[in-house]
């Protein structure tokens, strides 16, 4: 074979690769971009207001426990066919299976009520007002499911997923000191030495690493794409580029008020979009459009979580491949999700900020028992065959769900007890 | 029309119990402790905010 056929055959086969990750991907990107949701694009604004470029090295941590947890949700989709509340009944009986599923839909409800917020703060930076945005959302999140097409569903939602990225180009407008953010961010540090606030923000970002959501959802979308065994590993590779995206963004959100808006306490991003309007228009826009967009991924997957989780559990047809007709319990507890929690934040006087505190104190009682059941059906050899964990992995994984329910619990804690760690 | 919705969960809330009254996964030590572990968490989890209710409401 000659150099230019050894050429074109090499180029054919990186092609082929490229458009198998193209079929392959989409669940892995899409629960990790939608990771940083409203909530945890507040948390990221707040970081780099109070500490700076001083706190990336976290982020950085992050990403491969992301990447280790996600994983096994899609193992566990591709080998069983099952989505994460079916597995868990199936596993563990009735009386975890109910639990998970009632845990599930109350942490995903309050959650989607506290997206309907970061949304609607958003775009009242532009005059919108809640109403149009509430109505809006839910007609846009209607039309995006009701073409009956999981394919369709997923290459839209991953244009919102691309539009996430715009925090990027918001970074390098506001000139940020590279030196400065290898200097400062990449070596681990604690500014101000380990103390309340500053480990309260540490669990705060541990924290919004995984939502309980995130793991029903992409177990159930792994299966909804019908992937399979032969697919698990371009379904790693997917989830090892959502979590290396989710990161990215994160760490160019905590530039962009590191720079900016250093030694600020910000409430929410809301505010600091505000704030940075004020020294940057465009960078606050960016900022506003990137909540909001945050909101909306985060409230699509969580919403199609819990339908997906009950329509598993009760035997309804739950596909996006499904036209209305033929699935009506699916998208109507979807809608049903959508629209109550879209109405709580027209409510005048709702107690909005006490509903974003109780959605931490709620998720820990869930997060736990999901980690735990996920590496125990891992470990079930008779379902998992040679796709089991492995001893290595097992450390791993076992090492990262021991300290995410260590720091999630302290971290739930301190929301319900504030004094605690003064 | 709301008594039938309720009558047929009900019927289905039962069959899924019954479908699933076997856990399928292999009930070795370190799944129990694992079990229990979680029972014992959720325990002090909810006597938590039940304490926090008392005192809010206090």
């Amino acid at each position: 074979m000659n150099f230019f056929a050894r050429l074109y055959y090499r180029y054919r086969r990186i092609i082929k690769a490229v458009s198998l990750f193209l079929i392959i991907s989409g669940p892995g990107i899409i629960v990790m971009i939608a990771d940083n949701d409203a909530g945890g694009i507040t948390t990221y604004a707040a970081t780099g207001a109070k500490y700076g470029y001083n706190l990336i090295w976290l982020i950085v941590l992050l990403v491969p426990v992301c990447y280790y947890v996600q994983e096994m949700t899609v193992r566990l989709g591709a080998v069983t066919k099952r989505g994460h509340a079916e597995a868990i009944f199936e596993g563990f009986g009735s009386f975890w299976g109910w639990f998970s599923l009632a845990d599930l839909m109350v942490v995903n409800w309050l959650t989607m009520v506290t997206e309907f917020i970061g949304m609607a703060a958003a775009l009242k930076i532009f005059g919108v007002s809640p109403y149009i945005t509430v109505i809006g959302i839910c007609v846009i999140m209607g039309i995006m499911v009701l073409n009956g097409s999981y394919w369709t569903w997923e290459k839209i939602t991953l244009l919102f997923c691309a539009m996430n990225l715009i925090y990027i180009p918001g970074a390098f407008m506001v000139h940020p000191s590279v030196t400065d953010i290898v200097y400062q961010g990449i070596v681990p540090n604690f500014p101000g030495g380990l103390n309340n606030d500053l480990f309260f923000f540490l669990m705060a970002n541990i924290g919004t690493t995984i939502a309980p959501w995130m793991l029903f959802f992409q177990q159930s979308s792994v299966v909804d794409k019908s992937l399979k065994e032969k697919d698990i590993p371009w379904g790693r590779v997917d989830t090892y580029v959502g979590s290396f995206l989710t990161g990215v963004v994160a760490i160019f959100i905590i530039i962009v008020t590191g720079t900016v808006l250093k030694g600020i306490n910000i409430e929410d991003a809301a505010q600091a979009s505000v704030m940075l309007m004020k020294i940057n228009k465009y960078v606050g826009t960016f900022m506003a459009i990137g909540l909001f967009d945050a909101g909306f991924l985060g409230a699509i997957c969580i919403s199609l979580a819990s339908s997906w989780a009950f329509g598993e559990v009760f035997g309804w047809a739950h596909s996006l491949n499904y036209k209305i007709k033929e699935a009506p319990w699916f998208y109507g507890l979807y809608f049903l999700l959508l629209i109550t929690a879209g109405i709580v934040v027209l409510i005048p006087k709702a107690p909005l900020v006490l509903i974003t505190l109780f959605v931490q104190v709620v998720a820990v009682t869930l997060l736990p028992a999901a980690l735990v059941f996920l590496i125990l059906l891992l470990n079930n050899k008779k379902t998992m065959g040679e796709y089991t964990n492995t001893l290595s992995q097992n450390i791993i994984n076992v090492a990262i769900v021991v300290a995410i329910i260590i720091i999630s619990s302290i971290y739930g804690v301190s929301t319900m007890f504030p004094n605690v760690l003064k | 029309m709301i008594k039938n919705f309720f009558k047929h969960n009900y019927a289905k809330i039962r069959e899924i119990n019954k479908k699933y009254a076997h856990p399928n996964v292999e009930m070795s030590k370190g799944v129990k402790i694992s079990l229990l572990f979680l029972r014992l968490y959720l325990i002090f989890l909810v006597c938590l905010l039940f304490y926090k209710f008392i005192t809010l409401v206090q």
